[in-house]
């Protein structure tokens, strides 16, 4: 018998974490890890929401959360690729062409 | 009163928290990968105290077995070393990163624990087997399904385009 | 049934002859011009001529000729609307007949002068404008006429306007008369308010039923509103400083502007008003107050000038003076019979003075001059006539003028008289001072020289272009012509007054209702026979002492100026410092500019310029400039390029949204 707000404070300790990787990390990679970190936190919370309420769709949108974090993935490292190729670093704080 | 359902959630969840906290702590990416895998393991323990079985199995085959695998190949191919602190950074974001999501999560998780007013959830409440998913994933939930496989579709034909070698290009082979 | 007399030609014909010679003078040649200015104003005198002839024919209630109408507002109507009736008849004859000579005149005096075309070009539209004024049947339509006038001297007084001095007069003239203005439209709104509209027929019809009704503290007002817009055009106290400074003009344009017509305006105003000024009699009381003081503080200046043009500016502004003391004591037509034979006497003196000065190669210092009147004979006799004139010696023609306003001031009160006869005697003392020192002794100029050189070098600011032949020579004739005009009007100017036929011309004006026969009465309200002799005789004896002061004024400048011209100097530096304020017109001019136009200058400067221009609306603009850079340069360090910083702040957005929707959510 655990209390929900135990599942979301594991929850949002992941999704802290995850932001706080994603902020303070200046490898690309590893900010990438990060936000999967993040999006696992999330589907915890939607699992135990869906347990709470007795709603199987929560289960079903982790699966698509899953999915899509797939697909951004895949094109996320393929971009980090590209951009290796042409700035041949992987710190984020030299890749800052973009500034006025 | 304190049950087996409690303390396995109090053991995977450490085991889940070491390993992020773990993540940010190490320095070359090879092990936040690892320790996210360890991560998302301790994930699908606790999603199977939810009772969400489809859920967990799909994390480790999907999410530890083939994302994180290809977040392992691109370290592997990049030959990412260990970060090094270099100029240009940020202050915001050193603002922002460590005190503010430390300060943030505990307000979100003093809010929670004074202000809930639900109930506890059971162990296993809500079997998520995959037969009883399965209709709700066809019938409710037919159109985000073939969307998101056309969403993959997409997705990898962009990383190939993206990641392919420029000279490969075949407008640019001349015989 | 009043036949339609086109009174409109009358102001149209110079108008005309101002566009021409305005818009294609420049590239005509001088015959041309002259002969357009000088046919259309001579065409308005002829038309005048005609609507004299005209005039007798007509017979009261006069209407006026509406042209157009102009303003519609409910019930309050004003129109293009011209009126004749003896006061604005003589006023036209007077206005087309001294101008045409003038115009005759100016030929031969600008004749060197490149503004030719200009000149005459702004001869011709004061005329319009001076017309205008004297036909007018409403105070809007006269006002145009007021405002254009000032306009004209604005542009003639500045018609060297390179040179400093004359466009520094030129803006003092506007400026000064621009403050009278200002009381003659109070004056004029007040008018509207409580008459609800500005045709003369209508106010001075319901002035009567006003006082009546208790109103007379406003009508007061109106009055002496009108007398400061007079003072301004007419150079009283305290607006007369003007005037002096006017002189920078071609001399025609003092003669004609400054000493005929348009300074008459104010005298011709308050005529025109005098229903009003007769109901409100404190109002008719300050008129003759500052016409009194004003005739005698100008003449105590004008002894001591030594500008020749400035002793006639001066004596304008005394004569003026007198002009308003007779209407302020209710003897309008008297003051209007003194505006005729000022007009032929002052045009012909500042004329002849141009002569003169032309003759002497554009010096106008007395001190410079003497001797002239054997180099100049034809100048000189025309100005003796003027100067004896002036005086008031009969029979010419001031006398019966000065006379008739002295004989109505006294019968009001014997201090204006006094004051009158002291004047009277300043006056002759002045115009025989400069007669003698013009034309009398030993020439001590530099312009006779027998070589044939150049004759102004070093000497006269004025402007007049000189040509090059040495010596003191007499005028060409197209300037001599109208000098013996205007010294025949001189002479025989002032017989209309005899008998009190002018009053009595004059009187459906002043006396409406009233016969002549009655006007004889209330000329001289004695019942009984021995008090009506008693008062003719009292009359001739003021008569006498008037001529008498005139005489000695004669005698005191011969005593001074010919028979010991070192005298002169002893008495100045005898009298010290009262000599030195007078000779520096009491300092009116620095008093002024000390107390009204440097605060003025020095306010704009401070307050508006550098506090409200500079640092409220440039530094506003300046300062919302300034701020939107600096602003800019503040934010632009949030583009650094840095991923992770665009992350941070993402996230803190982010945190905030969500604090706030569980805090929303907790409530």
């Amino acid at each position: 018998m655990v209390p929900l707000p135990y599942y979301l404070i594991l929850s949002g300790i992941l999704f802290a974490c995850g932001v706080t990787g994603f902020l303070i990390k200046r490898n690309i990679i590893t900010i990438f890890i990060s936000i999967e970190l993040m999006l696992n936190g999330v589907n915890l919370s939607f699992v135990a929401f869906a347990a709470q309420w007795g709603k199987l769709s929560g289960q079903v949108f982790v699966f698509f959360v899953m999915v899509v974090a797939a697909a951004e993935a895949a094109v996320g490292l393929a971009i980090i690729i590209a951009v290796y190729r042409t700035r041949e670093t992987l710190n984020v704080d030299q890749v800052n062409l973009l500034k006025l | 009163m304190i049950s087996v359902h409690l303390v396995l959630f109090l053991i995977f969840g450490a085991v889940c928290v070491a390993g992020a906290i773990n993540l940010l702590a190490q320095s070359h990416p090879i092990n936040s990968a690892l320790s996210l895998v360890v991560v998302m393991g301790a994930l699908a323990v606790e999603y199977l105290l939810l009772g969400a079985e489809f859920v967990a199995a799909v994390q480790v085959i999907v999410y530890a077995g083939a994302i994180m695998v290809l977040f392992v190949f691109v370290i592997m191919l990049l030959n990412a070393g260990t970060e090094e602190r270099t100029k240009g950074g940020s202050y915001v974001a050193m603002i922002v990163g460590i005190p503010g999501m430390l300060a943030g999560s505990a307000l979100v998780a003093w809010v929670l624990l004074t202000h809930s007013g639900t109930k506890s959830v059971v162990a296993g409440a809500l079997p998520g087997s995959p037969a009883q998913v399965a209709p709700l994933l066809f019938h409710e939930f037919l159109l985000p399904f073939e969307v998101t496989s056309i969403l993959v579709l997409v997705a990898i034909m962009g990383a190939v385009v993206l990641a392919s070698h420029p000279n490969s290009d075949p407008k640019k082979e001349k015989t | 049934m009043t036949p339609n007399l086109h009174l409109w030609l009358i102001p149209l014909l110079p108008l005309i002859g101002a566009a021409i010679n305005g818009f294609f003078g420049r590239r005509s040649s001088r015959p041309a011009i002259t002969t357009v200015a000088l046919v259309f104003s001579g065409a308005a005198f002829a038309t005048a001529l005609w609507v004299a002839s005209q005039f007798s024919s007509l017979t009261p209630p006069y209407h006026p000729e509406i042209l157009a109408s102009w303003i519609r507002s409910g019930t309050f109507r004003v129109d293009f609307s011209f009126y004749l009736d003896q006061l604005s008849l003589v006023m036209l004859l007077i206005v087309t007949g001294v101008g045409f000579l003038i115009h005759i005149y100016s030929v031969g005096y600008m004749w060197e002068d490149a503004g030719f075309y200009r000149f005459f070009a702004y001869l011709n539209l004061f005329m319009f404008f001076m017309l205008t004024l004297v036909l007018a049947s409403n105070y809007l339509l006269m006002f145009i006429g007021w405002e254009g006038v000032g306009l004209a001297s604005y542009l003639l007084i500045g018609f060297w306007f390179p040179k400093a001095s004359a466009a520094s007069a030129g803006k003092k003239a506007f400026i000064v008369n621009r403050i009278g203005d200002f009381g003659f439209l109070i004056a004029l709104f007040l008018i509207i308010k409580h008459f609800g509209s500005l045709d003369f027929m209508q106010v001075f019809g319901s002035v009567a039923p006003f006082v009546r009704a208790g109103n007379e503290g406003v009508l007061t007002a109106i009055g002496i509103l009108l007398m400061v817009g007079a003072c301004g055009k007419s150079a009283q106290i305290p607006l007369y400083i003007w005037l002096p400074d006017a002189m920078e003009g071609p001399t025609p344009v003092s003669a004609l502007i400054h000493a005929a017509t348009m300074v008459t305006a104010g005298v011709y105003m308050v005529s025109r008003s005098h229903v009003i000024f007769e109901h409100a009699p404190i109002a008719l009381t300050v008129v003759a107050i500052i016409g009194t003081l004003t005739a005698l503080f100008a003449a105590t200046i004008g002894v001591t000038q030594t500008d020749i043009k400035k002793v006639l500016a001066y004596s304008t502004v005394s004569q003026l003076g007198y002009m308003f003391l007779g209407c302020g004591v209710g003897a309008f037509s008297a003051g209007i019979f003194h505006l005729m034979t000022h007009a032929f006497f002052k045009g012909l003196l500042f004329l002849a003075a141009g002569s003169v000065i032309h003759a002497v190669g554009g010096e106008q210092d007395m001190g410079q001059m003497g001797g002239l009147r054997t180099k100049i004979p034809w100048t000189f006799w025309t100005m003796t006539m003027g100067t004896i004139a002036i005086a008031g010696i009969p029979p010419f023609a001031g006398f019966f003028s000065k006379d008739e306003i002295l004989w109505q001031a006294s019968r009001v009160s014997l201090v204006y008289w006094g004051i009158g006869i002291f004047t009277a005697f300043l006056t002759s003392l002045y115009m025989f001072r400069l007669w003698f020192l013009t034309f009398f002794g030993e020439y001590r100029g530099t312009a006779e020289r027998s070589d044939g050189h150049d004759a102004h070098g070093g000497h006269g600011d004025s402007s007049h272009t000189e040509h090059g032949h040495g010596g003191i020579h007499e005028s060409p004739k197209v300037m001599l012509v109208p000098l013996v005009i205007l010294a025949i009007l001189s002479i025989v100017g002032g017989w209309v007054g005899i008998n009190n036929r002018f009053e009595k011309f004059l009187s459906p004006v002043f006396r409406p209702g009233m016969t002549a026969a009655s006007l004889e009465e209330t000329a001289a309200p004695k019942t009984s026979e021995m008090e009506d002799s008693r008062d003719h005789s009292t009359e001739m004896a003021f008569t006498i002492i008037s001529v008498a002061a005139s005489l000695l004024g004669f005698a005191l400048a011969w005593f001074l100026y010919y028979r010991n011209p070192q005298m002169p100097q002893q008495v100045a530096a005898s009298l010290g410092a009262f000599y030195t304020t007078v000779v520096h017109k009491y300092y009116v001019d620095e008093i002024y500019a000390a107390v009204f136009v440097k605060p003025l200058i020095d306010g704009s400067t401070q307050v508006l310029w550098h506090g409200v221009d500079q640092n409220v609306i440039d530094a506003t603009l300046d300062g919302s400039a300034d701020g939107a850079l600096e602003a800019s340069d503040v934010a632009r360090h949030m583009q650094s390029g840095n991923i992770r910083s665009y992350a941070a702040w993402v996230a803190a957005g982010a945190a905030v949204v969500i604090g706030y929707m569980i805090w929303m959510g907790t409530r």
